[in-house]
This record gives C-alpha cells, sequence and structure tokens, in this order.
C-alpha cells in the first residue's frame, strides 16, 4: 500500500438498478469532513451505502490503506470498523437511550475502545437524555444527538452521515449544527457527509465531491472547488465562497469584528471567538457588487480589491464573476449583463467588491 | 351442571398438552419460515407462501387424509417411521402433533412475517453498522421489535389448535387419553344425546378461551406500551 493510500479513501463503484444507474470514483483525504453533495437523485446516498457495504456494488473500496471491497474481497458491514449516522435516528425503540449509546459499544472489544462514553455524553449534551428509558419520547434532535453518539461510541475510523439534518425542523438543526462543528474541530476522525444543502456543507465540509446522475464531476478542497464557474453548484442561487479567516481585532464600541485572511479583511458583526480563533466565512456571490474605482462614501464597510479571473454568462441577464482577492482567495460575483457592460469588465481587470454580507459559520 | 368426569377431564387436558406442544413447535418451525419469506427474493418465494397458507382455504378432512395416506404403513412416512422403529403416527399423539402443527401452521407464520416486514431493513442495518453479525442482529433487533407479532402467533396458533376438530378425526379417531381431545369429546356427548355433558365442557371451552384472549390482550397492550 502506497503512502497516500493511507491517509485517504479511495473508492470505485458501479451500480446498475433499474431506472438508476451509479459510476462513481473518488479519492478524498482521510481527514477533515468531506461531503458528497448532490442534488437527490444524484445518488449520494447509494454511494455512501456502498461505502458502508450495506449496498452491494461492483468496484473497490480501500479506506486509510485498509481494503473493504476489492474483485476478491467484500468486509461485510459488521466487520468494517465505521460509524453510521441514518437520516432518521433510527434509534432502537425497544431499548432505553443508555442502552441505545451501548449498543455498539458493547460489541467492540475493549482494547478498541477509544471514545469513552463519558465523553461522548459530555460532547452531546447527553447527560440529562442518557437516563430516559423511550427513546420515543426525545425531540427529533435529541434522538439523532444520541444517534450520532451511539456511532462514534464504536470508535469508527470513519463517520459516515447520510443528511443527519434533513429529518429536523429548522430549530433542531440548528440545535445540532454547533455539535456537529465541535465533532469536526475536536475528533480525528474523518467524516463522509451527504447532504442535498449547502449552507451545511459550506459550514461543515473540508472537501467537496460533488455528483450528478450518478457519476462524480468533481473532487476537491471544500473552497477551490465551490469558487469553480464550470461546476454546477455556481449556478445555484446561494452560490458562493468559502473564506477561513483569523479573528483579528474587536471593536467594542461598535460592536464588530475584524477577520484577517490572506489578502485582506472583513468587518462582521460582534463575535465571541477569542482572538486569533480561525472561522469560516461564507459569503455568496449575489452579495457582492462590483465597482471598477474605490468606491467614496458608502455604507458597504467592506470593500476588497481584486482581479477579474474568470466570465461566464448566467441566463439572459446575469453573468457571474470570479475574482482573485491577494494570493490566493477567491470571491465570487453574480451582477447583471447591464452593470457588466456598462462598466466594461474583462478578463484581468482590477475591480472592487463591494460584499453586502458575511455569513459566519463557525 | 354436573363436574367433569374423569374421561373428560383427561379430553381436556389432552387438548391442553396437543396445543401447547403445537403452539411451541409451531413458533420454532414458523420463525425461520416467517424470516425467510419476509427477506427473500427468490422467485419460488409465492410457491412457498402459498404452500404455508394452504390449511387455510383447504377442509381439515382433505388435509386429514393425506396425513394419513402419508403416515400410514404404506405411505412414505409411514415406511419411514416403522424402518426406524418409531412405531406408527396415525391414531398416536405424535401423528396428532404433526398434524396440528401443519393445519395451524399459516397462522404462525403469517403474523410473525408481518412483523418481520414491518420492522423494514432499517434496523437491522443500524445494527449492522454497530457490528452486530447476522445472528446477534436477528437475537438482538429482529425478535424484540417482532414482538407483537409473536404474540398474535402464539394465540392463533394455540386457540386454533384447541378447537381443532377434522384433522384430529381423520387421522387420529376418538382413542381416549391418546387422541380424544375436547373437540372429540364434545361431538360425541352430542352424538349420544348427553348435552349435559357437552355443555360443561362447551361452556368451559368458551370461558377459557375468552380468559385466554384477554389475558394475552392485556399483556400485548402493556408490551406496546412499552416498545412504543
Amino acid at each position: 500500500m502506497s503512502e497516500t493510500a493511507l491517509n485517504e479513501i479511495q473508492a470505485r463503484f458501479a451500480l446498475q438498478r433499474e431506472n438508476f444507474a451509479l459510476e462513481a470514483s473518488f479519492n478524498a483525504p482521510a481527514v477533515g469532513v468531506t461531503a458528497l453533495f448532490g442534488p437527490s437523485g444524484s445518488g449520494k446516498t447509494t454511494l455512501l451505502r456502498c461505502i458502508a457495504g450495506l449496498e452491494r456494488a461492483q468496484g473497490a473500496l480501500h479506506v486509510k490503506g485498509e481494503t473493504w471491497q476489492d474483485k476478491n474481497t467484500f468486509v461485510p458491514v459488521h466487520k468494517r470498523p465505521l460509524g453510521y449516522v441514518f437520516q432518521e435516528a433510527s434509534l432502537f425503540p425497544h431499548l432505553s437511550v443508555r442502552a441505545n449509546l451501548e449498543y455498539g459499544l458493547k460489541r467492540i472489544v475493549p482494547s478498541e475502545r477509544k471514545v469513552p462514553l463519558e465523553q461522548v455524553v459530555e460532547w452531546l449534551g447527553l447527560s440529562r437524555l442518557i437516563e430516559r428509558k423511550e427513546p420515543a419520547l426525545l425531540s427529533g434532535g435529541e434522538r439523532q444527538r444520541v444517534a450520532i453518539g451511539r456511532a462514534l461510541l464504536t470508535s469508527p475510523r470513519i463517520l459516515l452521515m447520510d443528511e443527519p439534518l434533513s429529518a429536523l425542523d429548522s430549530n433542531s438543526k440548528r440545535e445540532i449544527l454547533p455539535y456537529l462543528e465541535r465533532l469536526h474541530r475536536e475528533l480525528s476522525i474523518p467524516v463522509l457527509y451527504v447532504s442535498h444543502a449547502m449552507d451545511e456543507v459550506a459550514r461543515l465540509a473540508d472537501h467537496l465531491v460533488l455528483l450528478e446522475k450518478g457519476r462524480v464531476i468533481a473532487s476537491g478542497a471544500l473552497h477551490e472547488t465551490l469558487a469553480r464557474l464550470d461546476l454546477p453548484t455556481a449556478h445555484f442561487d446561494d452560490a458562493g465562497a468559502v473564506i477561513e479567516a483569523a479573528v483579528a481585532r474587536h471593536d467594542e464600541p461598535y460592536h464588530l469584528t475584524r477577520l484577517d485572511f490572506s489578502g485582506g479583511s472583513l468587518w462582521v458583526g460582534k463575535e465571541d471567538s477569542p482572538l486569533g480563533t480561525t472561522v469560516r466565512a461564507r459569503i455568496l456571490a449575489r452579495d457582492v457588487s462590483i465597482a471598477t474605482q474605490m468606491p467614496q462614501a458608502t455604507s458597504i464597510s467592506n470593500i476588497l480589491s481584486g482581479m477579474i479571473t474568470e466570465i461566464r454568462d448566467e441566463g439572459p441577464d446575469k453573468v457571474m464573476l470570479r475574482i482573485k482577492i491577494g494570493e490566493s482567495q477567491i470571491l465570487l460575483s453574480r451582477i447583471t449583463r447591464r452593470s457588466h457592460d456598462q462598466l466594461g469588465l474583462f478578463v484581468g481587470r482590477e475591480v472592487f467588491a463591494q460584499v453586502k454580507s458575511v455569513a459566519l459559520m463557525a | 351442571m354436573t363436574s367433569l368426569d374423569p374421561a373428560d377431564l383427561q379430553a381436556v387436558w389432552l387438548t391442553l398438552k396437543l396445543a401447547s406442544v403445537t403452539t411451541c413447535l409451531l413458533l420454532l418451525i414458523a420463525t425461520p419460515i416467517a424470516w425467510w419469506l419476509s427477506h427473500s427474493r427468490k422467485w419460488y418465494k409465492g410457491l412457498v407462501s402459498a404452500a404455508v397458507a394452504l390449511p387455510l382455504v383447504l377442509p381439515p378432512t382433505v388435509l386429514g387424509f393425506y396425513l394419513l395416506l402419508l403416515m400410514g404403513p404404506n405411505g412414505p412416512v409411514g415406511e419411514l417411521t416403522s424402518y426406524l422403529n418409531l412405531g406408527r403416527l396415525p391414531f398416536s399423539f405424535a401423528g396428532l402433533v404433526i398434524g396440528s402443527v401443519l393445519f395451524s401452521l399459516p397462522f404462525a407464520v403469517q403474523p410473525i412475517q408481518n412483523a418481520f416486514e414491518a420492522m423494514g431493513q432499517r434496523p437491522l442495518e443500524v445494527a449492522a453498522t454497530l457490528r452486530a453479525s447476522a445472528w446477534d442482529r436477528f437475537i438482538s433487533v429482529a425478535l424484540p421489535l417482532a414482538r407483537p407479532g409473536f404474540l398474535t402467533a402464539t394465540i392463533l396458533a394455540f386457540a386454533h389448535t384447541v378447537g381443532e376438530f377434522g384433522v384430529v378425526l381423520m387421522l387420529g379417531g376418538n382413542i381416549p387419553g391418546e387422541t380424544r381431545v375436547l373437540s372429540v369429546a364434545i361431538y360425541g356427548h352430542v352424538e349420544a344425546m348427553e348435552y349435559g355433558a357437552a355443555h360443561v365442557l362447551s361452556g368451559g371451552m368458551v370461558l377459557f378461551s375468552f380468559l385466554v384472549l384477554l389475558g394475552l390482550y392485556l399483556a400485548g397492550g402493556q408490551l406496546s406500551k412499552v416498545t412504543k
């Protein structure tokens, strides 16, 4: 096994169904969160099930140098060191919350138990839930937290999550997201995260595998892939760029916080994180307008200078611009074709990007 | 109303024994059949389903007739049992048990199969991702979740065996202490115009059946409250 394979997930699957064909192959780093992203029917859940061994497809799968499937091998699901979080929490209704959490824990040898129960209870805020007898009486968000804990307690080498938030209402989603971000930060377990919600992906993922009609059409680092205008993600209404930035300064009187990144800085509403914390900001293409001269009197406080590197038509009335800020940071901007023509924009032109709104992710 | 005479008491005892043995055997036999039927996608699944359901529509006398031929001295099963020195099956308690098991098979298979199908694949898939082997999944997840189905199967198999008449008459006749079950005893009393004795047995049977069902339904209600 080569050196790269040890910290990679290498998957290649082919599956023929009556009205659906999966022919997907991708390599992803076995660190951080990799999102399998695509519209419904694109095969992302099927792909995840193939990786778990719940679906039997032709192909090969290597996870961190271990062969889970190839021509002569098919490791059965229960022998794969993975955790799986289903769309619905699927807690066992005949078991108490504690027994649900311990179901997988009891089934691994004690020397393999690297994630202690107390820690999972603390991480996921389960201390008040663990003594409950009937999982059916928990709220949707609580159930999903128990399901995540139950999967983590098997000390998996990889965590597979199939749209864990999609069955929840927006309140429960808001309740769970911080826990997921915390797992992302504090756990060294790589995660494969299936989603069709761009905001979740932008918030949680480091790596993006883009699926369409059963095929992988792109795979790469999140901020690079989202900034590619040749991919369908650039045409979504909520298309946009993701910027990793550091908390640089708090402005107490005005209740603002400055974020620095290579290429510029952004002022956002006051963020309570200490100085130096890395945060992720998302800037939607529709919130970025363009000026060819430095705007003088404007209420917009975030103006970044950069250079247009790509222009693409978006329907009859809009164009999408890709703007390079500093050395490596990319912003997307969606403007009308009329503005594009009136400003005389072209690839290579220096412009000022006015950012109307920044969404902080963590 | 008079008290039971010893012969009738023997018939009651025999009936309970037959129903209990039959029910226990049925649960053992029906569970794998139900599991296979609820999971298999083989083309011959329909054939197996139809064969299992056959006793639902067959007249008991037809079933009894063929069993008699099969288990009789010249039938293949009869030849096998005499070759193995197991004695004859017709007109014996063992023969009755075999007949009852076949007769009540659909009553045990179908509720269990329904319960396995109702739970779907998801709980078993969850258990598999939590390191449970196939057997472990069956024991720790499928069986407890199918509990209502097993309860229904037990009630139906037991009650159906207690009430069985045609197969017993064809296969076992009327041997006291061996094959004379309650329904046959009642039939005998009525034939002999002993309506008083028939009343005692029939009334007792109504009461007993009602109490068993009531008890099981009450227990079932408790169970479903816990599991839902």
